[in-house]
């Protein structure tokens, strides 16, 4: 049963081959004896989840139930749920329940989704290791050694392990594809302004987009479905139909012009991942695709512009956090000072804590011109690239990150070196293209990333292509060896 | 040395939208704290604003009234500071592309010139919420009150064009007639929907460079900023001719105890590493838009004090007194419409009725007595049915709420009379019953009569109960008085 699609798992529901509740309460036990192995769930929501399944079989007992009605998913933990702790993967948060749900669990609420839990994350979703989590690290089932990845190492890894067909998780910098990635899973991060971001817990917030994690392209599109909308409560929500991401998933690929950057098989990339990709573009060839080389000039430029308007955004979104109306607070403050800095000496982690103070200085008076204003104008620059290269391209193709899994530690001492595991992602958050990641091959028994970047709410003809890929290939199916079957 | 003073303004008007500038919570007054203070207000985690178009007209509307150009494109920026009433941790406000550009208001002074001062811009921003260090919050805590938080101002920074406190006031009251004449503000200053900030500098008359400035922040009435400002400006001038130097600080004036102190100095000021909020898009604003606003701005009080003036035959100070307070006009020109007396309300309204109101700290739009209780009392002394002085006592009788004029008077029995041959059987009465005044009033000398005929009106009015009409009186006794010493 946990090895079902998404769409499988839709379909035995509506023809009643098994109830919400029965999938339900088998992927619980799952978790419950799995999860200790992978630690990607903060947040177990038995009872929640079982109610919501029996309302689900309700709804599929009549005619006309939404076809994600009765789905266990698993949403990050930086999204809000009314009633359900939302810690944003921080000790900060440890104690937060929020009064009101996020757009994006709205969405699945009225969907009937079922909610299984809530994900493990790196704090405030800075990290791409997840080891930055209060809750400790998770573990890739693929290489229990190994980083997930992050920051929706959570998510990547629940579903890579089938705690759940299919995971909701946010990207600001390369947080869904990096870790899908490296759990050899599917992962989208729609169009800036497709999804909305109302209680989507904010990092950078011209940055984040919130988007679906499953096994297949065919469930991202079902899942993006439901979870796309434009939303009156954020004003940086598009205000535009959004179709139906599954309509076009068998278009032929006869004639798609893949654009191939020379700037993404640089130095850095790890040989075997380099291979793995390139095969892939090899099977778009034989689909009929034309694979044409372009140029990114100034991809160079996108982590150090990233690290500065990033933490900038950051270290002003994370000051709402100061002890006096929710959260967590430092014992026996002596005075308002001392409230603050306890507070948010001892509520946030050390990387929070590194990002607050290179965005305080980066926005600092004397520093502002030639930290923050550079990197606006370098985005612009970016941006421009993208715009230049869609004009003779459908869509871009390469590695989603320079090498597979890491081990633990690996990267924890050099923060610049860990920078750069989202050195092929980041230019797209920075011009709020969609990206998605598709596993596209195994290097030493870890799973390596296929990178698609669409135009401007192209999602479809992205999930096209990666769904007539997984036509005729195999990588996504796999599971990795050791876990539960 | 002769010194001149050179003070600068900047305003925080609170706009009177329903809902907050980002959020849907209500911005009215008065509420326990924290009732008028949703998600957004909290800066819980996860949510966001949403700019209130309603907010962004009036600061147009406000924009248009004084011949600012309105910018296209505005963009709201985070200034980054800590303290318990900003929830967020920055007030999202506008820097470099605020939604009024430069502007002028026009200003009356005492010798009654017009002079112009320079508005240099106006933006639009969130207020904060309120620390309260009273009653249950003593030693050991403060509490937080945030139903103001994310209310919407627009601060309105002048140019240092006025030369002396009488000036800053007459243009904070001119402000004031302006944002309440568009009806984007309501003026009510105790409740500090407009609060001032004075930059005060003094150099020696003459010189043109100026002085180093301090900001007293913070004032909510008139008076307290002139008392603040002639404060400020004696203290720099005290300062300076005793050697010294003015010290670049920001300062807060008790109105209270009439002293100031220092808050911080220049050396304590914030970074508050302003930045474009990303959870916000560019305000952009087309011309369309625009003109359909210009096209429904009401009256201004320029154009309003010059129509009084003409319309009801008032002098230029009751034409202003009346004119320049939206509420104030409102329920004059109702007074009016209703009893046809322009002079009798302009003088009813600005004597009596701004008194008692000024007695109880109240505003006009609160009033116990409503203009069209006032129409009905003045209608009454126009067709002399009550004398002045019975008017006052009607008047008094309204404020207490107990009914209109007519009421009063019939209950009370106050109506005059002004039935001659009635008045004149009372002073026959009181002639026939006073011999020896009458002697004595026509012994006395021609010029000290007019004395004694007071002493006569006494006893006619105590005889008719206050009620006979007095100037019918008056002239029925010195007819009789004259015929008697005539007939000697």
């Amino acid at each position: 049963m946990h090895n079902l699609t998404i769409a499988e798992i839709a379909k035995g529901l509506q023809d009643r081959a098994f109830s919400s509740v029965e999938i339900t309460e088998y992927l619980l036990a799952r978790a419950k004896r799995l999860d200790r192995q992978f630690n990607s769930l903060i947040t177990l929501t038995e009872n929640e989840a079982l109610d919501a399944a029996s309302a689900a079989d309700q709804r599929l007992a009549k005619s006309d139930a939404p076809a994600l009605c009765g789905v266990p998913l698993i949403h990050k933990d930086i999204f809000c749920t009314q009633g359900v702790r939302t810690s944003c993967g921080s000790k900060m948060l440890d104690n937060f329940i929020p009064p009101y749900n996020a757009t994006v669990i709205e969405n699945f609420n009225r969907c009937g989704a079922v909610m299984l839990g809530k994900s493990n994350m790196d704090e405030f979703a800075m990290g791409s290791s997840n080891e930055t989590s209060f809750y400790g690290p998770v573990k890739n089932p693929w290489s229990p050694d190994c980083v997930p990845g992050g920051s929706s190492g959570g998510s990547a890894a629940a579903v890579a392990a089938r705690l759940a067909a299919g995971a909701t998780a946010t990207d600001t910098g390369g947080s869904i594809r990096q870790p899908a990635a490296l759990c050899g899973v599917t992962g989208l991060k729609p169009t800036y302004g497709r999804v909305s971001r109302w209680g989507m817990i904010a990092f950078a917030s011209s940055l984040d987009q919130g988007g679906p994690m499953a096994r297949t392209a065919e469930d991202c599109a079902l899942l993006l479905n439901c979870m796309a909308s434009y939303d009156d409560k954020d004003s940086t929500s598009v205000n535009r139909e959004v179709p139906d991401h599954c309509a076009e998933l068998n278009n032929s690929l006869q004639g798609l012009r893949i654009g191939v950057p020379r700037e993404y098989f640089s130095e850095g990339l790890d040989a075997g991942t380099e291979q793995a990709v390139q095969a892939a573009l090899s099977e778009y060839q034989k689909l009929g695709a034309q694979l044409i080389e372009i140029s990114l000039p100034n991809t160079g430029l996108s982590v150090p512009a990233y690290y500065v308007i990033a933490p900038a955004e950051a270290s002003a979104n994370l000051s709402r956090f100061d002890g006096v109306r929710y959260g967590y607070r430092c014992e026996d403050p002596h005075d308002l000072q001392d409230l603050y800095c306890r507070t948010r000496a001892e509520g946030f982690g050390g990387e929070v804590q590194r990002r607050i103070l290179i965005g305080t200085y980066c926005l600092s008076a004397g520093y502002y011109e030639a930290y923050y204003g550079k990197a606006q104008q370098v985005r612009q620059l970016i941006r421009q690239d993208f715009v230049e290269a869609f004009k003779q391209v459908d869509l871009i193709m390469g590695p989603t990150c320079p090498s597979p899994a890491f081990p633990f530690g690996a990267k924890g001492s050099d923060p610049v070196a860990m920078y750069l595991e989202d050195i092929y992602t980041i230019s797209t958050n920075l011009a709020g293209l969609p990206g998605m990641s598709i596993p596209c091959g195994l290097v030493e028994g870890k799973p390596v990333g296929l990178q698609i970047i669409g135009n401007y709410f192209d999602e479809a003809r992205m999930l096209n292509a990666a769904h007539r890929y997984q036509q005729v290939s195999d990588w996504h199916n796999l599971a990795p060896e050791g876990i539960e079957q | 040395m002769n010194w001149e003073t050179v003070i600068g303004l900047e305003v925080h008007v609170q706009l009177a939208t329903q809902t907050k500038l980002f959020s849907g919570a209500s911005t009215a007054f008065g509420a326990e704290p924290n009732t008028q203070a949703c998600a957004i207000d909290l800066a819980m985690p996860g949510t966001l604003p949403v700019v209130n178009q309603q907010a962004i007209d009036y600061a147009i509307m406000f924009g248009l009234a004084i011949d600012a150009e309105i910018s296209k494109t505005s963009v709201f920026e985070r200034k980054n500071y800590f303290y318990p009433d900003l929830p967020k941790g920055y007030q999202t406000t506008q820097l470099e592309k605020p939604i009024v550009g430069a502007g002028e208001v026009s200003i009356q002074l005492a010798d009654g010139n017009e002079k112009s001062i320079g508005i240099h811009h106006a933006h639009l921003e969130e207020d904060a919420g309120k620390s309260l260090h009273q009653g249950n919050f003593a030693q050991e805590y403060s509490g937080i009150d945030l139903n103001r938080a994310g209310t919407p101002l627009i601060e309105i920074v002048s140019e240092p064009d006025m030369r002396s406190a009488q000036e800053a006031v007459a243009f904070a009251k001119k402000l004031h007639s302006i944002v309440t004449s568009l009806g984007i503000c309501d003026g009510h200053m105790a409740q500090g929907s407009m609060r001032f900030d004075v930059n005060i500098s003094v150099r020696p008359l003459g010189t043109t460079e100026l002085g180093t400035r301090t900001e007293t922040k913070n004032l909510n009435s008139f008076k307290f900023m002139e008392e603040a400002i002639q404060l400020e400006v004696e203290r720099q001038i005290d300062l300076l001719e005793d050697g010294g130097t003015v010290i670049q600080e920001t300062r807060l004036y008790n109105g209270e105890t009439k002293t100031a102190k220092s808050m911080r100095s220049k050396e304590e000021a914030n970074d508050y590493r302003y930045f474009p909020c990303p959870d916000l898009l560019p305000v952009v604003v087309t011309e369309e838009h625009i003109e359909q606003l210009r096209g429904q701005l009401p009256e201004l009080p320029d154009a309003r004090q010059v129509r009084f003036a003409e319309a009801y035959q008032l002098s230029t100070y009751d034409a202003a007194v009346l004119g320049s307070d939206a509420a104030t006009a409102a329920y004059f020109e109702q007074v009016v419409d209703r009893s046809g007396q322009a002079k009798l309300a302009a003088n009813w309204i600005s004597g009596e009725l701004s008194a008692q109101l000024k007695a109880e700290a109240l505003e006009i739009s609160d009033s116990p007595v409503s203009a069209e209780q006032l129409a009905g009392l003045i209608v009454r002394i126009a067709d002399n049915s009550i004398s002045s002085k019975m008017a006052k006592q009607v008047f008094e009788t309204m404020w207490q709420g107990e009914g209109d004029a007519d009421q009063i008077i019939r209950d009370r029995g106050l109506k005059q009379v002004s039935d001659s041959g009635a008045i004149e059987q009372l002073v026959d009465e009181v002639l026939a019953a006073n011999p020896k005044m009458i002697e004595d009033y026509v012994n006395t000398d021609e010029s000290k009569r007019k004395k004694k005929l007071g002493g006569f009106m006494g006893q006619v009015m105590k005889a008719s109960k206050g009620q006979a009409n007095p100037q019918q009186a008056n002239q029925i006794l010195a007819e009789k008085l004259n015929n008697l010493i005539h007939n000697q």
